[in-house]
C-alpha cells in the first residue's frame, strides 16, 4: 500500500492506506484522531467536518491521497493548548452541546463560515448544513453571533 | 465498591430515604432509592373531568415505586484528593443528566461543581429496574436520593472534623470543599475522608439543606462535560481503544427482519483489501477489517440471497388501512348536541440520533466485555448473557455516554449484535451501523392514526374522545418487566397490555372538557419502533390541540381564552399566559405568517409553547419564532432544561412539518438526512425565548415535555397562516429522492 505524509494539527504523519480511502477513517482508525465523528459517510451530515490548508472539507468523501504534502486541522488542533479558539470559547458560554456528537463538525464549519465573513447574517448562518440531531441550532446561532462580535 | 452496608442505615429526609455506610478506606456513603407516588392536585372547574389514571400515578413514578425494593442505588464517595465521586445508575445521552446530579452532590455537600466527578455505572443486577433511563424520571427518582447521600456525607466529614479540632460540630460550617471554624482552621474534605468513613463515628441528626437556602441548585449551570465536547475529547463507543477491536459493519437484508440465506461471493470478499473476518449472525453478514472505510467497501461488495423478512408485502398505504380500521369507535353519537370531528395521521420517524448504532463487543469462552450507549444495560446484560451461552455475572457491560438517543438507546440491538459477531468471529469488535441501515433498519416512532370527536353546548365542552389506533410500540427493553413488577401499584385494569399501560400512564387531557376517554388500540406488525421522546404524547396531545383551536373556533373565542377558560390548574394557566405576554399574542401578521399556541402538561410540569410561522410557500414552511415556558415544579438546571425544551421544539419543527419515514414493501425508503428532513439550521427559528417558572414544588419530568405543544402550536400556526387545516403528518412528505439500492 502507498505512503500519504501530511499534517494533522501541526504534526507531520505518515500513513501506510489505498489512495482512495476516505480520510476519515485514515484520521480516525490510523491515526487515532477521534474528534471528526461519522454521521453517513456520503457528504450530507457534516459530523466529520475538519479543514484542508485552512478550507472546510467533509473527510468522509475526501481520499486520503488528496491529502499528501498539505495540512489537515480537526477539532482536536483549534486550541492554542490550553487556549481555546473565540469559536469554542462562544460554544462554552452559549453551553450550545447536548450530546456533543455533530459539535466538533458544527465548530470546525462555524469557524470556516466567521473566516469567509466576519458578520455573518442569519442568511448565511443559515448556509450551514450540518445536522444536530440534539436540536441545538438556536445555541449554536447565538454562540456564532456571539464568537463574531469578539473577534 | 461492591460491598455490602455495613452499619446501621440512617433515615433522613422527609419521605424516610435511607443511606448506608459502605466499609471503604475512605468515606462511602450509599442511597436507598425509595420513593412514594405524590398525587398532583387536581382541578375544579366548568364540568370536571375525573382524573385520569396518568393523574394519579404516571410512568415517572411507577418506575421509582419499581425501585422500592433496590437499595445501595446510588454510591458517593469522598476521595482523598478532595474529589467526590457519583457512581450514576442512568445514561447520559445528551440530556445533561450528569450535570444537574452533579449539581445537587455540590450543594448539599458544600463543594465546588467541579471537584464533582460523575461516572455511569455499569451494569449491575441487583439493581433489578432501578437503572432505566426513560420515562423522564431521572430527576424525578433521583433528587432526594443523591442529596441524602451527599447530605449523610457531609455529616461525617464534619463530625470528623468535630472530633479532630475538638469544636463541637454545631459551630463548624462547611464551604468549598472543606470544614472551617469560627476561628479560622479549616481542613479538606479529603484530609477528614479516611476519619469520616470510621463505623464508629456518632454523627448525630442528618439533615437536608432547606431548599430556600440552595444556590447552585435552580442556578443556570452549563454542561459538566461541555469542554470535553469543544475540544473534540469527549469519548464516544466508537473512539474507545479496546485492544484488538477491529472495525465491522454488517451487510443487512432488503426487507426488515429478513435473514442470510447464502453468500455468493465469500471468498472474493474475504480477499479484498484490509478485510480480516467474516461471520454470519442472525441479522446478516458481518465484516471487520483494517478500517471502517474497508468494512464498508466488503460490505457493500458482498453478493448475499436472502430469506424473506416479517413486512415483506406491506407498504404506508396497508399500514393506514388497517390502522383506519383498528381506530375503536366512539361512544357518544353526534346527536342534539353540536360536535367537531377531526382525523389525523403520523408517519413513522426515525429516532436517527447522530451517532449511529454502535457497540464494541469482546466475547471469550468464559467470559464478555460490552460498551455501549445503553439505556435499560441490566436487561441488556441478561440478553446477551443468554445469546451468547454465559453466566450472567461472566458478562460485564459497561455504560458509554451516547450521542443522542430519543428513545433510541431503550434497545441494545447493536451491543447484543456485537456480542453474537465476537462470538462468531472468536475476536473483539467494534460495531458501526451505517447510517442507511440505522434509519432503514433501526428504530422508529410508531405511525399512528387518530379520530377526535368533542361534543359542546351551551359554552361548554362535554364530552372528549380520542381513538388512536397505532402500529404497536416496542417496548421489550424492560419497561415491560418492571410494569409486571408493579402491577399492583398500577391505576389501571391488570389485563392491558404494557402499551396500554404506558399510553394510560402518560396521557392526560389538560382541560377539563367533559366526559374525557383517551383510548389506544394497536396493530401488531413485526416492525423495529421504539417509544420516541414524549412516547404517545407527541402525536396524542398535538392533535388534540389541535383541536382545541377547532372548538375555540366553534364557540368564537380566541385559542388562549379559550385555553385560559378550560385548563385544569393555575400553574398551566401561568405558562400559557407567560407565553402570550411574552410572545406578544395576538399581534398583527403579514399574509401568510400566523402565530399558534398549545398548552401540554405531563409528569407533574407543565409547558406552553407558542410559535409563528412563516408559511407564504405553503410547501416550505418555516418557524421564524417561538417563545416557550415550562413549570417543572423545581428545576434543577435551568440552561439545561432550556437546553431539552430546545430540542423537543425541534422535534416538533421536524416531524410536524417534514420528517418521516416511507415503508415500501417492507423496508423504510429513507436512509440519510437527505431524505429524512430532520431540520438544519434553515429550518429553524432565529429567534427563541425559553421561560423557566420560578421553583413551587418537587422536581418533575422534563426531557420529554416539549415536544407536544411544540407540536400542537406549529400545526395550529400553519393552519392559521394557510387557512388549511393539515390532518397528516408530517404536512409536506413527498419522496423527493431517489432510494439507497436495498
Ligand atoms: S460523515 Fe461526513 S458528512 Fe456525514
Ligand atoms: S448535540 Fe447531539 S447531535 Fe448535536
Amino acid at each position: 500500500m502507498p505512503n500519504y505524509t501530511f499534517s494533522v494539527n501541526g504534526k507531520t504523519v505518515t500513513v501506510d492506506a489505498p489512495a482512495d480511502l476516505p480520510l476519515l477513517w485514515a484520521l480516525r482508525d490510523k491515526l487515532g484522531v477521534k474528534g471528526p465523528k461519522y454521521g453517513c459517510g456520503i457528504d450530507v451530515c457534516k459530523a466529520c467536518t475538519s479543514h484542508l490548508d485552512g478550507e472546510k472539507i467533509n473527510p468522509c468523501v475526501v481520499p486520503v491521497s488528496e491529502a499528501e504534502g498539505r495540512e489537515v486541522t480537526t477539532i482536536e488542533g483549534l486550541a492554542q493548548g490550553d487556549k481555546l479558539h473565540p469559536v469554542q470559547e462562544a460554544w462554552l458560554e452559549q453551553d450550545v452541546a447536548q450530546c456533543g456528537y455533530c459539535q466538533p463538525g458544527q465548530i470546525m464549519a462555524a469557524v470556516a463560515l466567521l473566516k469567509k465573513t466576519r458578520n455573518p447574517t442569519d442568511a448565511e448562518i443559515d448556509e450551514i448544513e450540518n445536522v444536530c440531531r440534539c436540536g441545538t441550532y438556536f445555541r449554536i446561532r447565538e454562540a456564532i453571533r456571539s464568537a463574531a462580535a469578539k473577534m | 465498591m461492591a460491598s455490602p452496608p455495613q452499619s446501621e442505615p440512617t433515615r433522613i429526609g422527609r419521605r424516610g430515604f435511607l443511606t448506608f455506610l459502605v466499609a471503604a478506606p475512605v468515606l462511602t456513603v450509599a442511597a436507598d432509592l425509595a420513593t412514594e407516588a405524590v398525587a398532583p392536585g387536581t382541578a375544579n372547574a366548568v364540568v370536571p373531568t375525573l382524573p385520569a389514571p396518568a393523574d394519579l400515578t404516571d410512568l415517572g413514578d411507577i418506575l421509582i415505586l419499581a425501585g422500592t425494593p433496590t437499595a445501595n442505588m446510588l454510591v458517593l464517595q469522598v476521595e482523598r484528593d478532595n474529589r467526590v465521586h457519583l457512581q450514576l445508575p442512568r445514561a447520559e445521552v445528551g440530556q445533561g443528566l450528569t450535570t444537574a446530579t452533579a449539581m445537587l452532590v455540590a450543594e448539599e455537600l458544600d463543594v465546588p461543581l467541579d471537584q464533582v466527578v460523575v461516572t455511569l455505572s455499569d451494569a449491575r443486577t441487583e439493581l433489578l429496574f432501578n437503572q432505566l433511563t426513560g420515562g423522564s424520571n431521572s430527576i424525578r427518582s433521583l433528587y432526594t436520593p443523591v442529596r441524602t447521600a451527599a447530605a449523610t456525607a457531609r455529616a461525617r466529614v464534619v463530625a470528623a472534623a468535630s472530633e479532630r479540632f475538638g469544636v463541637p460540630a454545631a459551630k463548624l460550617v462547611t464551604r468549598g470543599g472543606a470544614v472551617h471554624t469560627a476561628d479560622g482552621r479549616s481542613a479538606g474534605y479529603g484530609e477528614l475522608t479516611a476519619a469520616a468513613a470510621r463505623s464508629t463515628l456518632a454523627i448525630g441528626e442528618v439533615r437536608l439543606k432547606p431548599e430556600a437556602q440552595h444556590n447552585v441548585v435552580g442556578t443556570p449551570t452549563s454542561r459538566v462535560d461541555a469542554r470535553a465536547m469543544v475540544t473534540g475529547q469527549q469519548r464516544y463507543t466508537l473512539d474507545l481503544d479496546v485492544p484488538g477491536a477491529m472495525p465491522t459493519m454488517v451487510r443487512r437484508p432488503p426487507t426488515i427482519n429478513g435473514t442470510v440465506r447464502a453468500i455468493t461471493n465469500e471468498a472474493a470478499v474475504r480477499a479484498m483489501p484490509g478485510v480480516l473476518a467474516l461471520a454470519v449472525v442472525p441479522t446478516g453478514v458481518a465484516v471487520t477489517a483494517e478500517t471502517f472505510g474497508q468494512a464498508l467497501d466488503a460490505k457493500n461488495a458482498l453478493q448475499v440471497t436472502w430469506n424473506g423478512g416479517t413486512v415483506d408485502n406491506l407498504s404506508d398505504v396497508d399500514i393506514r388501512k388497517q390502522l383506519h380500521a383498528a381506530a375503536l369507535p366512539f361512544v357518544v353519537p353526534p346527536l342534539l348536541t353540536q360536535y367537531v370531528d377531526a382525523e389525523f395521521d403520523f408517519a413513522f420517524v426515525s429516532h436517527a440520533p447522530m451517532e449511529t448504532n454502535s457497540a464494541i463487543a469482546d466475547v471469550r469462552g468464559d467470559s464478555a466485555e460490552i460498551w455501549a450507549g445503553l439505556k435499560s444495560p441490566i436487561v441488556a446484560k441478561q440478553t446477551i448473557a443468554q445469546a451468547i451461552g454465559l453466566p450472567v455475572d461472566k458478562v460485564t457491560v459497561h455504560v458509554v455516554q451516547g450521542g443522542g438517543s430519543f428513545g433510541r438507546r431503550l434497545f441494545f440491538d447493536a451491543a447484543l449484535e456485537a456480542a453474537q459477531i465476537s462470538k462468531a468471529m472468536k475476536r473483539p469488535v467494534k460495531l458501526m451501523w451505517s447510517r442507511i441501515d440505522d434509519m432503514r433498519h433501526g428504530r422508529a416512532r410508531a405511525a399512528s392514526h387518530h379520530k377526535i370527536r368533542a361534543t359542546f353546548a351551551l359554552g361548554q365542552v362535554l364530552t372528549f374522545e380520542h381513538r388512536v389506533a397505532s402500529v404497536e410500540t416496542d417496548f421489550r427493553h424492560g419497561l415491560g418487566e418492571i410494569l409486571t413488577a408493579t402491577a399492583a401499584h398500577l391505576p389501571v385494569a391488570g389485563n392491558l397490555s404494557f402499551a396500554q399501560t404506558v399510553f394510560l400512564t402518560t396521557v392526560k387531557s389538560p382541560y377539563n372538557f367533559g366526559v374525557t376517554t383517551q383510548l389506544l388500540n394497536e396493530v401488531p406488525l413485526q416492525m423495529h419502533t421504539g417509544s420516541f421522546r414524549s412516547v404517545y404524547s407527541a402525536n396524542t396531545r398535538g392533535a388534540e390541540e389541535m383541536v382545541v383551536d377547532l372548538l375555540a373556533a366553534k364557540l368564537g373565542k380566541d385559542p388562549v381564552a379559550f385555553r385560559r377558560e378550560f385548563l385544569k390548574t393555575d400553574r398551566q394557566r401561568a405558562v400559557l399566559d407567560k407565553v402570550a405576554s411574552a410572545g406578544n399574542w395576538g399581534r398583527a401578521m403579514p399574509k401568510g405568517f400566523a402565530q399558534g399556541v398549545a398548552v401540554h402538561d405531563e409528569y407533574k410540569s407543565c409547558t406552553a409553547c407558542l410559535v409563528e410561522i412563516d408559511a407564504r410557500d405553503p410547501k416550505a414552511p418555516r418557524v421564524v419564532k417561538a417563545v416557550i415556558a415550562a413549570d417543572v415544579g423545581r428545576p434543577i438546571n435551568p440552561r439545561g432544561l432550556q437546553a431539552q425544551l430546545l430540542g423537543g421544539l425541534t422535534d416538533a419543527i421536524s416531524t410536524t412539518l417534514r420528517a418521516g419515514l416511507h415503508i415500501d414493501k417492507g423496508l423504510p425508503l429513507e436512509g440519510s438526512y437527505s431524505q429524512f428532513h430532520y431540520a438544519r439550521q434553515k429550518d429553524t427559528p432565529t429567534d427563541v425565548q425559553i421561560f423557566v417558572m420560578p421553583a413551587n414544588g418537587e422536581p418533575g419530568g422534563a426531557g420529554e415535555l416539549g415536544l407536544p405543544a411544540a407540536v400542537g402550536a406549529i400545526a395550529n400556526a400553519y393552519t392559521c397562516a394557510t387557512g388549511t387545516r393539515p390532518t397528516s403528518f408530517p404536512i409536506n412528505f413527498p419522496v423527493d429522492f431517489d432510494p439507497f439500492p436495498r
